[in-house]
């Protein structure tokens, strides 16, 4: 294949765009007539609803239509289980609007439309709900308690899925192992927070008997289909589109939302468009989060620090419901091996209700947290055997003729955990590199002596990406030469627009910026998924390279007959079509677009052009020859890869920690990052950048705090503290390349790398700092305050 | 108490207003709890600013009001009666070039979703107009009252050190 801008590091097409304040978020879009609507939230984490009163609100001048659980009919449905699980025995998903019972501070149980979001949040003022509050789930420990409350009252120990998963004999390894270790290690709730939070437009067209919905989403193909089926309308008749999208990382791959579907419905019922956009104290309220899991972990190795066996059992923190079912904790399990050859291995968990906001992915899914896990377990190795803590991680890699390696696990896609390639002391050597790992302890010895405390972590994990089942791309020539490509995969940052039009700018030998790149409108591409699980680059990337080399293979065909040349001697490239070894002779695409299309009416200058070459009339028989399939210089193609492909990196840092106040510095940073083949290693180094910047906020500031009552007590930027520019260091990138065997373009995901080893290098970071205090970190987040704490404990 | 609830509540209550908005005049009728973001946005129709937080923390909807830099989503319309305006559209004025903060922000990739970038480059405006010649420190100081969750702020900082360079070399004010 041609790459001559597949690999480069060029400036993105969606900029110029965005840069001029023209970028097309769902609030940007108004429309005529339209309407605002509000959302009333549950201000209990559990109680009984008594009764709702919404008359006064349904009077108030400007409101349109108040709407509770029992206004909406056969629409009152739970949301979809997505992906259902056997070890998911009690799956529990949320209606619209709760009906007999809250579960969470912020779940919906009134929708207001109003003339404008002020009005419509006056009413939400004057809606009365009686609450019988009941005993509260606030936490995993509180869950697991032996007579613990009920988060629902039908499922008994609030157990939502047990799941236990066993590789080798582990138990027989513990029997006779030299050294054996447990501890207990806790992650506890963050939130993804994209900058845009959540927002539906829905506009139903009774000329058409269409719905349409702008919505700030990751699965817009997903939704179309759902939508369709509550509001019986065929599924060309439901239109969904996620225009810019600004950020997503997760939590915006769900479906439903309440909102997803009140909007539509309010939409339908009152014949004008509604537009409801959540505000921030909202999404600290309603939009899922992730990461809590309490690990209960043992592990066993040898004199040389060779892991022999791990058995881990955690519980996961379900929140109120499970709409995503128990995808993030698979996916803990299947990550903690990491890139380690672990040949003895039992995990299980227990997934439990809490009434809290439901949880589902966040960049990583489950994977920071065994990262966390095996990390510790062999900075653990290493100080117990008083060995380097890098050389214990090259003596337990996987290495490089091993691959495929299969971990011997069910992976979150029902396919192994098979690792297509990889080549981790690779990465781990360019590490110390950067960080100038053998020069390290000298710096920290003098530093020491200077009264401060210098620590460096490493981390190294392995992450699951490119999962199917698949996702489709269509690629076409115009006639007057513009070439589009669509696919059902959203863009919230990734620079889909850009990368994708590298890999179809290499077939048609056009450039990238001549490629008009559509992603996430069902009418331009309806089948498909969405993005999520780093799959985009991977999955659409190869669809899309598919459906331009058929394309490509039709432009030949055509032009062939045109030129009455060979198909394999026509050469496309600068936007031209032509006989290799004769350029002067040439078509435009556009032309050749035509020609595919065999018309008697064909118009405009390129067909005018055409005419006047005087190439080779038509051949006999059918206008459409078989070869050619369909009219048109236009192509699609569909990926479904065989199982997911494994990526891989390795970050370390240099911190400074001031043991007075627990407050800890970036002297340094750097990630050493492998996903196969980079499309555009501009594009890869800022999903890293942005990846550890979260993660750093993951480790370090963000905790969402609830109290016993299951109120979140820091909903607000004032208290959930994400890094800004002064908390984040400079970070150095290099890339490892190990494409992947799996796919036409040899590449992995990159989306959520960055974010994945922060915690486990962090807390690896603190221990070596603070070693003279004999710390020994256990938990994630830390935030300044609570380092403190554990330091005056181990003082006192 | 009952007729008080039957007046107009203050909140409610209209008001004239003549704002400058990237060079161009308005007179509008306003009421006077509507945010000048939403003025903005949805009276004027320059979605550019976006809303992040609405409570004055993320800097999104960052705008200029009389040259210096603030927060939209934290005044009320009827504040900004009788001043100028500018917003991420009236960056490039009428030119169909980039303006020199906007190219060095497309030539090191410091913008991934894009809803921050407005409200980031509206500050860089500001802080390149009191300091044309920043140090990587200042630039991160500046930047810290602007949430941006996809760059990791790296390449952010690039592209604002790239832009003071250009206006300083273009001897461009800003």
């Amino acid at each position: 294949m041609a790459t001559r801008w597949f690999g480069a590091p060029i400036p993105r097409n969606e900029d110029p765009r965005l840069l001029r304040g023209k970028g097309n978020y769902v609030d940007d879009i108004d429309l005529p007539e339209q309407l605002h609507a509000a959302v009333l939230r549950s201000t209990h984490a559990r109680a009984r609803i008594l009764n709702i009163d919404v008359s006064a609100a349904r009077v108030l001048p400007g409101v349109h239509l108040v709407l509770a659980a029992s206004d909406l009919g056969e629409v009152l449905e739970p949301s979809p289980l997505l992906v259902p699980h056997h070890a998911l025995t009690q799956p529990r998903t949320q209606l619209p609007l709760a009906r007999d019972e809250v579960h969470y501070v912020g779940e919906a149980v009134a929708f207001v439309v109003a003339d404008n979001r002020y009005i419509a949040e006056d009413a939400l003022d004057l809606i009365d709900v009686e609450y019988e509050p009941l005993p509260v789930i606030h936490s995993l420990e509180v869950a697991a308690a032996e007579d613990a409350p009920l988060v629902h009252a039908d499922v008994p120990g609030n157990v939502a899925a047990h799941l236990a998963q066993t590789v080798g004999d582990p138990d027989t390894v513990f029997s006779s192992a030299p050294h054996i270790e447990r501890e207990t290690l806790l992650m506890d709730r963050g939130a993804a927070m994209p900058m845009e939070c959540r927002g539906v437009l829905a506009r139903w067209d009774a000329h058409e008997d269409m719905l349409t919905c702008w919505i700030s989403t990751q699965g817009p193909i997903p939704i179309r289909n759902g939508l369709a089926a509550i509001f019986h309308l065929p599924e060309h008749k439901v239109r969904v589109i996620a225009p810019d999208v600004g950020g997503g990382f997760g939590t915006k791959i769900m479906m439903f939302y309440p909102e997803e579907v009140l909007t539509p419905f309010a939409a339908i019922h009152l014949g004008k468009p509604v537009k409801w956009i959540e505000d921030r104290r909202e999404h600290f309220i309603s939009a899922n989060q992730e990461r809590s899991q309490l690990h209960e972990v043992e592990y066993a190795f040898d004199d040389q620090g060779i892991l022999l066996a791990v058995r881990d059992k955690f519980l996961h923190d379900a929140g109120a419901y499970t709409p995503y079912g128990i995808i993030v904790p698979i996916i803990t399990a299947c990550t903690l091996p990491g890139p380690y050859r672990l040949k003895n291995y039992s995990s299980e968990f227990t997934v439990l209700y809490t009434n809290k906001v439901p949880v589902s992915p966040y960049r990583g899914a489950g994977r920071p947290h065994a990262v966390f896990v095996m990390e510790r377990i062999m900075d653990r190795i290493a100080g117990e055997l008083n060995l380097d803590r890098a050389e214990v991680r090259s003596r337990n890699f996987i290495a490089p003729d091993e691959f495929p390696w299969d971990v011997g696990l069910v992976y979150q896609d029902g396919g192994p955990t098979k690792y297509d390639s990889g080549n981790y002391q690779a990465g781990l050597d360019k590490l110390k590199v950067l960080l100038d790992y053998d020069n390290f302890p000298a710096m920290q010895a003098e530093a020491r002596k200077q009264g401060r405390y210098l620590g460096l972590g490493i981390a190294c994990y392995v992450e699951g990406t490119g999962i199917g089942p698949y996702e489709g791309a269509q690629v076409r020539v115009e006639s007057d030469g513009r070439v589009f490509a669509s696919t059902g995969v959203t863009t919230q940052g990734q620079a889909h627009y850009t990368t994708f039009a590298q890999i179809v700018a290499d077939q048609l030998g056009v450039d990238p910026k001549d490629v008009q790149v559509t992603t996430g409108d069902t009418q331009a591409f309806y089948w498909g998924v969405g993005t999520y699980a780093s799959r985009a680059a991977t999955v659409a990337g190869s669809a899309m390279y598919l459906a331009a080399v058929k394309v490509r293979e039709k432009a030949k065909l055509v032009a062939a007959d045109l030129f009455e040349a060979a198909p394999e001697d026509v050469e496309l490239a600068g936007g031209k079509v032509f006989v290799k070894d004769a350029p002067h002779r040439s078509l435009t695409l556009g032309q050749v677009a035509i020609s595919a299309n065999p018309l008697r009416y064909a118009y405009g200058e390129n067909a005018r052009k055409l005419m006047s070459m005087k190439l080779a009339g038509p051949r006999p028989g059918p206008a459409l020859p078989p070869e050619r399939g369909a009219p048109g210089l236009e192509a699609s193609e569909f990926y479904s890869p065989p199982h997911g492909s494994f990526a891989s990196g390795v970050h370390g840092a240099i911190i400074e920690v001031d043991p007075k106040t627990g407050m800890v510095s970036f002297v340094k940073y750097a990630a050493v990052h492998d996903c196969g083949r980079v499309i555009n290693p501009m594009v890869v180094e800022g999903q890293v950048h942005g990846g550890v910047a979260q993660g750093i906020g993951g480790a370090f500031f963000e905790r969402l705090v609830y109290n016993e009552e299951g109120q979140l007590t820091n909903a607000s930027f004032m208290d959930y503290l994400i890094p800004t520019a002064a908390e984040i260091p400079p970070i150095a990138v290099d890339h490892v390349e190990t494409p992947s065997p799996l796919n036409p373009l040899g590449v992995k995901g990159a989306g959520e790398a960055g974010v994945i080893p922060v915690p486990a290098l962090f807390a690896s970071a603190i221990d070596d700092a603070l070693s003279p205090f004999g710390i020994r970190v256990r938990e994630m987040p830390l935030h300044p305050l609570r380092l403190y704490e554990l330091l005056e404990e181990l003082k006192g | 108490m009952q007729e008080q609830e039957e007046e107009t509540p203050a909140f409610t209550e209209e008001c004239d207003i003549a704002v400058t908005v990237n060079g161009r005049h308005y007179e509008q009728r306003v009421t006077v709890r509507l945010l000048l973001s939403d003025f903005l946005r949805h009276e004027l129709h320059h979605t550019g600013t976006h809303v992040g937080c609405e409570h004055g923390v993320c800097g999104c909807c960052t705008v200029l009001l009389n040259g210096e830099a603030v927060r939209s989503c934290l005044m009320f319309a009827v504040q900004a009666d009788g001043m100028v305006v500018t917003t991420i559209e009236g960056m490039a004025g009428t030119n169909s070039d980039l303006h020199p903060i906007q190219q060095a922000f497309q030539e090191k990739h410091g913008l991934q979703c894009g809803f921050c970038t407005p409200g980031i480059i509206m500050t860089v405006h500001a802080m390149l107009h009191e300091n044309p010649n920043p140090s990587d420190e200042e630039i991160r100081h500046e930047l810290s009252g602007n949430i941006c969750r996809c760059t990791g702020y790296q390449n952010i900082v690039e592209a604002v050190k790239l832009a003071a360079e250009r206006l300083r070399e273009q001897n461009m004010e800003v």
